[in-house]
């Protein structure tokens, strides 16, 4: 009720105002015809006019003035106007024009001005079409202000049935386009009736300077109310592919209040789901190929979400834990990948990154946009167009493997409308050579992270070099290389073994005894080589104390190597020979079997003692 | 010519191939550092699965007031964390936060952040929490795998971390979001055990030094620790009667108790306990113990008489069992040293709580164990566990006899409280793994000494390029083989068939975060009932900041965390006096229910109600508790006005007393015009099968203020009082 009876006093006031205001009009101007349409549907009050101007004066005028009340004007939050050429069906709108406040003097606080600049003046006798739209929050009052459960939800709107305007109107009507037939009341004036869910004022004809006629109009909305007190909108931009949006709603309801007790039996049982005193869901239309969409708020995933998406626009429709009723808050974040080409663009040499700045909610009014611009680290020269005025600032965010930080473009703006989702462009300077800074980050940080380790494992840590354990250890070391040396020299001759059992295979397949003979002496002559370099590795492993356990082994293996060396070569002497003397198969075979079978029993107790060393 | 060009190449690539072939001892380390790297990735990645079906989240209820205590130590630094006085809770006493809880969990989960934030990976602190309980399990697996090598060896020590890796009864406390302070208290316990075994077996300072850390990590982080005081002291003890006391282990236990103890002593929450409590006094009477046996040891070496030493001995021992028996009689009786808790004595005598103490016995995790729960939580590993200890009395070593009584001790403890099939997990895994490790390693050598016998091939000619070395079995043992063959396909069979169950047990049981509940519809489609959340949520977003909230403890820590909001009582339990209040009132008629709530500032109610949807762990189900509770303090609420012979009902033929107390009006308030289920009458309580007594409920004082979508949480606003004009 105070609010309601503030707003009376200001209506009064202005009235007065009105009254006393006796100076002329600011120009020659006529309106010759005002047709104002006001959409209240939503909770939005969108005042859509159309005017016809004539120049009557006898000076070309080259501005124009538009009117509100204060009371209307504390609460537009957005305003563009346009001119438009021809009549009827072949009429075309074109570009907006630039409006500013203005202040002229002598005038009542209780009515602002705005000056809108015309495409050229206007010369004497010219008409002008001029169309206005203006978008005003906050204007539909809930009455009464608290509501149970059960009421319906009404709400007023107070306008005047006449166009305030610095000029003379020849020629006015006014209509108001209400969400459903349901009107509690409103003021009744001559020419106003009622046509369904509209109600019409006018025409009027040859209204003097600054006409108000104030009405008020009472009737049912059942919009959602749905106010975004503060939304942060984070769009972070990743030259990997990807402009990641996360977005922070503070969301209230700013219907009428809840009064009394909340019953889920009744909100349940009430067949209409569109709760009428309080709403159960939010439409967000996202941008096409959106993907990763994830809904979310302090304590966790917010199940209650659903999408649908085709190749022009995705859709998703959001569910808070609990229905909202008047005066009833909540928090939410909502996030979503976008594919980078969708949105990032080259010009100049510069990059700029095209997206649109308001929140993808439909009928959402946002009492404070913060819009943060997060670019890849490194970005340079960064500058920022958009279509109205907004509060610009600078900030650095830090995000995985930043040093420097990412610069962030932080963009704020009070009262936004869904008219105001319009484009902005973020330009900026980026080197592509930068992307690899991150990767090469975490490739460094292994390498470091391992190189400690090869060190430890590689280097000589210990404090005292002539200790007796240090000293024990470095000859075990050096008796283990030994070994390993020894036994490569022993698998070495073990291939050369089966190299010489190779050709006896060959042999046997084509009598070519030469070659057979020749590999023989080019094994013999191997072996020999390596069982000189055996000599003096044995020698120094029996000079060893440590390896003293083990070195009668070794020997045992280098002597069993030898003894089925010489065996290998009696056996092979033997086959060659039986060739030459060209024997049968069946009795070289016989002649060789017992050679054959100690060869076997060698090889296998050579294999043993291999496996024996290497185990230690 | 092919073929006579490909042989000499075949030599030389089998030749190459050799050269390349890794040492035995280098193939053995390959295996193993492999194996126990995918243990570890194991036993994180099992436990993600409630990630995977719900979400990133904190479970239940403890972990919330961990999660909201680790966000405030990240948030205002440790020192404001040590001195919180929490006004949130225990409206209107508070609570000394910094002073009544273990901080391990908190300052380790905090230690994980900072430093990944050092290593700018700007990860949510939630995240952190949440993954905290699954690292520290893949710890605890490398700990089981260096505990299993020490106690048995390497092979053992596999087997361990592998069974511990997915074993469910380790599980069902360490998933992903479970973070609460067993996650890393049994990393902390078996760290600390290993390290003690470690320092008896070799006598060092240094391993000994480890342990005491690794006790003062346990003590910090879980209240469990009294288990390792009393377990430690008790080996002690057992060595010295089996005639096993040495040096190495005067050495170990003296530097673990004296550093341990005063180490943990810098635990505000744990304090004086150590010299104090009537819990801590075992591990100084052996500590005592310890000195009379090394003083005797030395007085034997000085004297060379057995006679006169052995007088020496009696006085000795009388006089010093005489000095400690006097000093424990004095300390009790002049309250210097504190009698045992309610808690420790429930352990000794399962039935005490049930008898004395409601508000332990109504905790479900208090109850004693089910032989099901077992069969559930170790599956094959009750079969293994006394093969496992005839393996360890057969080969009885220091750090066998530990692992035994450890195994003994803890299944006991097990038997007595569910949540305690936690402490015996390791203890089960361990030994069990050295069955598995034994029986496999004996019945693979026997198949490996078969092979290797008999090579003696015989070639049959020169021609013939392939030497069919004929493996001519050693008849003397025929079955051997392939008995051998028939048990080792067993043993992997009941392993693997172990395997299956613990991925099906923590898949369907474990890995439910109990805040959101889910259900198969009619279609075999999945519902998820998010009552608690939206419940908390609507607490936090509307209303006032200061209003206070009465609910039964189990959700306190839940509101404080979630909603936000001052609460009266919560699961902390310290002071059962304030409990039996809220149960007091809880269990009143409104009138006087109303005055105890306008006593202590109440603006909300909130109640679980699983009427709707047939949940059956609601406040009505609780509600005996309730009365019990409050009964214990405030004789006026008495058990029999709840029950009809004996019976808790809440159809018709509930007492009137149960019909009209606050609770029942509640939960019932406007659910006898709503229709539950088809072809049922209105009132159909789903949870309890039966139509409720009292359909026409009336407040008078109390009006809701928020229910949520499956009514499973019902908030009520407190009216202020009329106007008296």
């Amino acid at each position: 009720m105070k609010k309601n009876s503030s707003v009376v006093v200001d209506l009064l006031l202005l009235l007065l105002a009105i009254t006393v205001l006796a100076t002329p009009a600011f120009s020659d101007l006529v309106l010759s015809k005002v047709e104002r349409r006001i959409d209240v549907t939503s909770q939005i009050a969108r005042v859509t006019k159309t005017l016809k101007v004539v120049n009557s004066g006898s000076e070309s005028v080259s501005e124009f003035t538009l009117t509100f009340p204060k009371f209307l004007s504390n609460n537009l939050a957005y305003l563009s106007v346009s001119h438009s050429e021809g009549k009827g069906k072949a009429k075309r709108s074109l570009a907006n024009l630039s409006v500013k406040e203005a202040h002229p003097k002598g005038m009542p606080d209780l009515i602002s001005f705005y000056s809108v600049s015309l495409p050229k003046p206007l010369s004497k006798g010219d008409t002008l079409t001029l169309e206005v739209v203006a978008a005003f929050t906050n204007v539909l009052q809930p009455f009464p202000e608290k509501i149970t459960q059960r009421d319906i939800h009404l709400v007023m709107l107070q306008e005047s049935a006449q166009y305030l305007s610095p000029y003379v109107v020849e020629s006015q009507s006014l209509s108001i386009k209400l969400p459903n037939a349901r009107i509690e009341s409103y003021t009744k004036l001559e020419n106003s009736k009622v046509q369904g869910s509209e109600i019409k004022y006018g025409p009027y004809k040859n209204l003097a300077q600054y006409s108000y006629a104030p009405i008020v109009v009472h009737f049912e909305s059942k919009a959602a109310f749905a106010v975004a007190e503060r939304l942060v909108r984070e769009i972070e931009v990743s030259h990997w592919g990807n402009v990641q949006v996360t977005e922070h709603y503070n969301l209230v309801h700013r219907g009428a209040q809840l009064k009394g007790e909340f019953s889920r039996l009744e909100y349940q049982d009430r067949p209409n789901p569109q709760g009428v005193s309080a709403f159960r869901h939010l439409l967000a239309r996202l941008p096409p190929r959106a993907h990763s969409i994830y809904y979310r708020d302090d304590i966790g995933n917010i199940s209650t979400s659903q999408m649908q998406s085709d190749s022009k626009k995705t859709e998703l429709l959001i569910e808070p834990r609990f229905p909202l009723f008047g005066g009833w808050k909540t928090f939410f974040t909502i996030g979503y990948g976008l594919p980078l080409s969708d949105f990032l663009f080259a010009s100049e040499g510069k990059r700029f990154l095209d997206i649109s700045f308001g929140s993808p909610m439909i009928d959402l009014v946002t009492e404070k946009l913060i819009v943060q611009v997060v670019l890849p680290e490194g970005s340079k020269d960064i500058s920022v167009t958009t279509p109205f005025a907004v509060k610009q600032s600078h900030e650095i965010k830090y995000s995985h493997l930043d040093i420097a930080g990412r610069p962030v473009v932080v963009l704020e703006k009070n009262n936004v409308v869904p008219d105001h989702n319009q484009k902005i462009q973020v330009y900026y300077k980026f080197s592509n050579i930068n992307l690899l800074s991150e990767p090469l980050m975490l490739i460094t940080g292994f390498f470091v992270l391992f190189i400690p380790c090869i060190i430890y494992t590689r280097a000589d840590f210990s404090i005292s070099k002539s200790s007796a354990a240090y000293l024990a250890k470095l000859q075990w070391d050096e008796v283990l290389a030994t070994l390993q040396e020894v036994q490569n020299i022993i698998q070495k001759c073990l291939a050369a073994h089966d190299k010489l059992e190779a050709s006896l295979r060959d042999l046997s397949r084509t009598g070519d005894i030469q070659t057979c003979k020749a590999a023989r002496k080019s094994t013999d002559s191997l072996l020999k080589d390596l069982s000189k370099e055996l000599r003096p590795l044995l020698a120094s492993l029996q000079s060893f104390p440590s390896a003293s356990q083990i070195s009668p082994k070794v020997e045992e293996l280098v002597a069993k190597e030898r003894e089925l060396q010489e065996k290998l070569m009696a056996k092979h002497t033997t086959v060659v020979e039986g060739y030459e003397k060209k024997s049968s198969g069946r009795d070289i075979e016989n002649r060789i079997a017992s050679q054959q079978q100690k060869i076997i029993a060698l090889r296998q107790e050579v294999d043993d003692l291999l496996e024996f060393i290497d185990e230690i | 010519m092919a073929a006579k060009k490909a042989s000499p190449d075949l030599v030389n690539s089998s030749f190459s191939f050799k050269s390349l072939k890794l040492k035995t001892k280098q193939q053995e380390l390959l295996l193993r550092v492999s194996i126990l790297g995918l243990v570890y990735v194991l036993a994180f990645i099992a436990r993600l699965f409630s990630v995977l079906r719900y979400e990133s989240m904190i479970h239940e209820f403890d972990p919330y007031f961990n999660y909201r205590t680790t966000l405030f130590l990240t948030e205002k630094g440790f020192y404001e964390f040590w001195n919180w006085f929490d006004s949130e809770s225990w409206y209107p006493l508070g609570r000394i936060i910094g002073g009544t809880l273990y901080p391990g969990l908190m300052v380790t989960a905090a230690l994980i952040y900072w430093t990944l934030r050092f290593l700018r990976f700007f990860v949510h602190i939630r995240e952190v929490c949440v993954l905290t309980a699954p690292f520290f399990a893949s710890n605890t697996t490398l700990v089981a795998y260096f505990f299993g090598k020490e106690i048995w060896d390497t092979g053992a020590g596999l087997v361990a971390a592998a069974l511990i890796a997915i074993c469910p009864g380790y599980i069902s406390r360490s998933v992903a979001g479970s973070y609460d302070n067993e996650a890393v208290a049994i990393f902390a316990l078996l760290l600390t055990f290993y390290l003690f075994v470690k320092a008896v077996k070799t006598g060092s300072l240094s391993w000994a030094l480890g342990s005491a850390f690794g006790y003062f990590y346990m003590v910090s982080a879980w209240g469990g620790y009294v288990f390792i005081i009393n377990l430690v002291p008790l080996y002690v003890l057992v060595l010295l009667i089996t005639g096993r006391y040495s040096m190495r282990l005067y050495v170990a236990y003296n530097c673990m108790y004296i550093l341990g103890m005063l180490l943990a002593m810098q635990i505000r929450f744990v304090g004086f306990q150590h010299v104090q409590s009537g819990e801590h006094m075992a591990a100084m009477g052996v500590f005592l113990l310890m000195q009379v046996f090394y003083f005797l040891d030395w007085v034997k070496h000085q004297l060379n008489d057995t006679k006169l030493f052995q007088t020496f001995l009696r006085i000795t021992v009388t006089s010093a069992i005489l000095v400690g028996g006097i000093a424990l009689g004095v300390g009790t009786a002049s309250g210097y040293i504190s009698p045992w808790t309610g808690r420790f004595y429930s352990l000794l005598d399962p039935t005490y709580a049930k008898d004395h103490i409601p508000i332990i016995a109504s905790v479900s995790e208090h109850q004693p164990t089910a032989w099901s729960s077992f069969m559930f939580d170790y599956h094959i590993l009750l079969f293994l566990f006394p093969a496992g200890l005839y393996f360890c009395f057969k080969r009885l070593s220091d750090a066998t006899i530990f692992i035994v009584m450890y195994g003994l001790t803890s299944l006991y403890f097990a038997g007595v409280m569910v949540r305690l099939i936690l402490v015996a997990t390791p203890a089960v895994c361990l030994i069990s793994a050295i069955a598995v490790s034994a029986t496999v390693k004996n019945l693979t050598s026997l198949l490996r000494t078969k092979q290797k016998v008999p090579q003696t091939g015989s070639t049959k000619g020169v021609g013939s390029s392939k030497s069919s070395s004929k493996v001519t079995l050693d008849q003397s043992q025929p079955f051997h083989k392939n008995g051998a063959i028939a048990l080792l396909v067993g043993v992997f069979y009941l392993l693997s068939r172990y395997a299956i169950h613990c991925t099906w047990v923590t898949s369907e049981a474990y890995s439910s975060p109990s805040i959101v509940l889910a259900a198969r519809g009619a279609h075999g489609n999945r519902i998820i009932f998010d009552d608690y959340r939206e419940a908390y949520y609507w607490l936090r977003q509307n209303t006032p900041t200061d209003a206070k909230v009465m609910s039964w403890w189990d959700y306190g820590y839940q509101i404080t965390a979630m909603g936000n909001r001052t609460v009266i009582v919560d699961n902390n339990t310290w002071n059962n006096t304030h409990i039996a209040t809220v149960g007091r009132a809880m269990s009143s008629y409104e009138d006087e229910a109303y005055d105890i709530m306008r006593s202590l500032d109440v603006n909300y109610v909130l109640v679980v109600f699983g009427g709707v949807t047939g949940y059956s762990s609601d406040d009505i189900n609780k509600f005996l508790w309730m009365v019990r509770i409050g009964g214990g303090v405030y004789p006026v609420i008495k058990e029999p006005d709840y029950l009809v012979n004996g019976e808790f009902r809440v159809d018709k033929g509930a007492s009137p007393k149960m019909l009209n107390c606050l609770m029942y009006k509640l939960c019932y308030y406007r659910f006898g015009e709503l229709v539950t289920e088809y072809g049922k009458p209105t009132g159909y309580d789903r949870a309890r099968g039966v139509e409720i007594g009292n359909k026409d409920i009336k407040l008078e004082h109390l009006e809701e203020a928020y229910t949520t979508s499956n009514w499973i949480v019902r908030i009520y606003r407190v009216k202020p009082p009329t106007n008296r004009l």
